[in-house]
């Protein structure tokens, strides 16, 4: 994360260029990718590890019983001459040892679980909220107390080549499915603090890079938060099946620096503003969305 | 089914007309294979979605099916997995075998028996219809809200929602029925001799799966008819507007869904633990610990429901609760497998194809628990919950979990139900294959999962295409893998080899007393048991 530092000064207007310096941080899905990634948070991070953490407890403890088994497979063949140990059926000192060294293993497997749980929930300290509203299919997104409200849909590309029925490819549109009209833009090292919640049915808001989900369900409101670290775009998507265009509801967040969030947030305001004046002088006008 | 089922018992007393025999029947052998016949039917259909599935996944873009549909898909290829091909195969095993391994001359309940199977039928074709008169232009086709059926999506459907509940209710009335005789027959029937402590594993795993369906089903009906009255009647039990809460129905639908998982990996547990025992030529390890251990799973799978909700939003108490929960069903199901990979040590091993598959599960089921444990951690959680990582793991212990244990099971009795050995050859074919194709089906889903891709989408970003075209080729490929399985129970139905009455070398237990095929009535004065005769010996010297 120190190394991104410089480009984190140049990335001022060119968040693209941000987004290419951070590519291993998870801001979208690569070809061929196996893991998890750390992503721009400490809560992602969190996760990063204790997936790591336990996928290595998971390997050592495979290898043992598995390892086990082999030899039990290659040693006790009947074509090889072994003859059953009739008498071999009970022994109170190896139960013993496979249920006391399990409960150790889970214990050090609980630890360091009960710490990042307890770490996810503190919403204490946050600087700003942003309401998230899951719709059929679609995402509002509003900074509360800011007057700036907007909706946030598939981007037309995707559409076109979904509704072709043709196989796209990278090339094509890399960000394919992942990609929005109007992103939701947020400032970097800010506590920033989310209520979720749907209009319709049960949506979930996850973005892989920000390390968490959280499902969006009408009539309660659910709280999260997140510090972006890194700037960049980061891509995800609706989580939680929601009817037939649940696969097309992406996310896009674009972080950006604290200054520059500003700029961007007057420029919305200023947009809305303009928007709604139009909206007052022609009625006809379309709602938005 | 007729020519399958024909040959099983050619030496029975009776002369009954065919209708006779397969609908008005109360024995508990024409039972067992009449739900084993469904279920091997209900595996194939939906097997059949889920290569829909699969070919919609093949490749990114949408080429075959509309979301819409393909929303059904998933959502009935569960339902129809779930209670149409796992769980009656347990049904028709436990209907086979259990009488045979306690000595019994039938099941207690044996009109109900009939009653229980015969409702199947109906609630699959209620279950099923939406879908069919959808081919035909007729309504909006089967339920799409996943087979967990949240509101307020769940609600959203048309008169699918009817169908779907009302077929569920049957599908509990039966399921619950078949419990109560279970229980009844274990319980009442064994023989002089048969303390509960000597009975086989199998049927100690069946007895108390069976206190599970009793306890759970009523809870899922309740969920469900809540559901109808909130979608027809006006109610609002689950709606927000109306002053109630869509989370009470995950609460509600989970309480039964964990111990659900219970039942459909329990008796498969129970299989296992006769046929490693067999082909090691060894009394099982630790089978008093073995059943504690299962009593212990069936005890946690009532506490741990809300590990499948970690993403709704519960309080920070809650959730560290339900994850301590969670990771302690790791120790009786650690105890299990320890036990299993002990029976075999300092054994003399065959590797007959139901030992393949037996031991195909303990490895594969053991990496559906590694992952299940990854999901317990609620910090991992937040990244795991509704991805592919998921398919992965419920895959894993479903389908290399229940489905290969339900299959080793077939392939270690069919002996004694055609009295016909199968065509070994071709059965370890059928093992390696299945294996192969089912690791490329499901292993690379851990990476979409990793990677990001959400479960239930009908299309994905490109960069999830390679790992998405493997588990196709695997799909299809563990798909007609299964029709050599068809092929093979049928030509053993046929003929060949005549079995013994002891089919396997090393097998114990009453079963293999009784002639193969067992004839149409066994064990009509009780059997004298001697502790030879005993599945795993005397265990409680």
């Amino acid at each position: 994360m120190k190394t991104a530092r410089p480009v984190h000064a140049l990335a001022g207007l060119v968040a693209s260029f941000a987004t290419q310096a951070v590519a291993a941080t998870g801001a979208q899905p690569e070809r061929w990718q196996l893991n998890l990634t750390p992503g721009v948070t400490e809560t992602a991070q969190r996760a990063y590890d204790m997936h790591m953490w336990m996928l290595w407890i998971c390997v050592v403890i495979g290898i043992v019983v598995f390892g086990a088994m082999a030899v039990a497979i290659f040693r006790f063949r009947k074509s090889k001459g072994a003859v059953a140990d009739k008498t071999f059926v009970h022994s109170t000192r190896l139960e013993v040892l496979w249920t006391v060294i399990p409960t150790l293993i889970l214990v050090v497997m609980a630890v360091p679980a009960t710490i990042k749980t307890i770490d996810a929930h503190d919403t204490r300290g946050h600087e700003m909220t942003v309401k998230i509203i899951g719709q059929q299919w679609l995402w509002t997104y509003e900074y509360v107390g800011e007057g700036v409200r907007f909706t946030s849909r598939l981007d037309r590309d995707s559409e076109r080549i979904r509704q072709s029925g043709r196989v796209p490819t990278l090339d094509e549109h890399g960000a394919y499915l992942l990609d929005v009209d109007r992103p939701l833009v947020l400032p970097t090292d800010t506590k920033i603090r989310f209520i979720i919640t749907a209009d319709d049915v049960i949506h979930a808001w996850w973005v892989p890079a920000l390390g968490w989900k959280s499902d969006a369900i009408p009539g309660i409101v659910n709280e999260q938060w997140t510090k972006i670290l890194e700037p960049g775009i980061y891509r995800g998507q609706c989580a939680e099946l929601c009817g037939k265009d649940h696969g097309f509801m992406p996310i896009v967040v674009e972080a950006v620096p604290r200054e520059e969030f500003q700029m961007r947030l007057a420029a919305m305001r200023a947009e809305l503003d303009t928007a709604a004046r139009t909206a007052a002088t022609t009625p006809a006008a379309a709602p938005q969305g | 089914m007729a020519t399958h089922a024909d040959t099983l018992n050619a030496d029975h007393g009776h002369q009954q007309t065919f209708f006779q025999r397969w609908f008005l029947s109360t024995n508990h052998k024409d039972i067992g294979t009449l739900y084993l016949v469904f279920s091997l039917v209900m595996f194939l259909v939906g097997g059949a979605m889920a290569l829909v599935i699969r070919a919609e996944l093949f490749q990114p873009g949408l080429q075959l099916v509309d979301p819409a549909f393909f929303n059904q898909m998933t959502t009935m290829h569960a339902l129809v997995m779930i209670f149409g091909a796992v769980m009656p195969a347990f049904v028709g095993l436990a209907n086979w075998m259990i009488p045979l391994m306690v000595g019994a001359p039938d099941m207690a309940l044996p009109r109900m028996n009939n009653w229980s199977f015969w409702i199947l039928p109906f609630a699959f074709i209620l279950l099923l219809m939406p879908l069919v008169l959808y081919f035909f232009g007729i309504g909006s086709g089967g339920p799409a809200a996943g087979w967990t059926l949240y509101p307020p999506l769940s609600l959203q459907g048309g008169t699918n929602v009817a169908f779907t509940i009302f077929a569920i209710h049957l599908m509990g009335i039966s399921s619950i029925m078949g419990a109560i005789n279970i229980i009844a027959t274990i319980l009442n029937m064994r023989a002089p001799g048969m303390d509960l402590l000597k009975m086989p594993i199998f049927v100690w795993t069946w007895l108390i799966t069976a206190f599970l369906l009793i306890a759970v089903m009523p809870v899922l009906a309740g969920a469900v008819t809540m559901l109808l009255t909130d979608k027809f009647f006006g109610t609002s039990f689950f709606n927000a507007a109306g002053g109630g809460d869509p989370v009470l129905y995950q609460h509600v639908f989970w309480f039964f869904g964990h111990p659900e998982v219970y039942i459909m990996i329990l008796p498969a547990f129970g299989i296992i633990s006769e046929i490693i025992p067999t082909f090691s030529r060894k009394p099982l390890f630790g089978y008093q610990a073995m059943v504690y251990a299962t009593a212990s799973i069936a005890f946690l799978s009532f506490i741990v429901w809300a590990h499948h909700m970690f993403s709704v939003g519960m309080p920070l108490g809650a959730e560290l609760y339900f994850m301590y929960a969670t990771m302690l069903i790791a120790i009786p199901t650690g105890v299990k497998v320890f036990n299993w990979v002990t029976t075999m040590w300092r054994g003399s091993l065959t590797f007959e194809t139901p030992m393949l598959f037996a031991l195909g599960f303990v490895v594969m089921f053991t990496i559906g628990g590694f992952s299940g444990l990854m999901l317990a951690m609620v910090p991992a959680n937040y990244q795991y919950h509704d991805t592919y990582f998921v398919v992965a793991h419920f895959h894993y212990v479903l389908v290399t979990g229940s489905v290969f244990g339900i299959m080793a099971g077939v392939y270690y009795w069919l002996p004694k139900w055609t009295g016909f050995m199968y065509d070994e050859t071709l059965g370890k074919v059928h093992f390696w294959g299945s294996t192969f194709f089912v690791n490329l089906l499901f292993f690379p889903q851990h990476f979409l999962g990793l990677a990001g891709m959400p479960r239930r989408i009908p299309d994905y970003n490109v960069a999830f295409a390679d790992f998405n075209m493997w588990s196709t080729v695997g799909g299809f490929g563990f798909g007609f893998m299964q029709l050599l399985f068809v092929y093979i129970v049928w030509k053993c139905a046929r003929g060949g080899v005549k079995a013994e009455a002891r089919s396997w070398e090393g097998a114990r237990g009453l079963e293999w007393t009784v002639p193969s095929p067992a004839p149409h009535h066994t064990f009509t004065r009780p059997p004298v048991i001697r502790d030879e005769d005993l599945a795993h010996g005397d265990v409680t010297h």
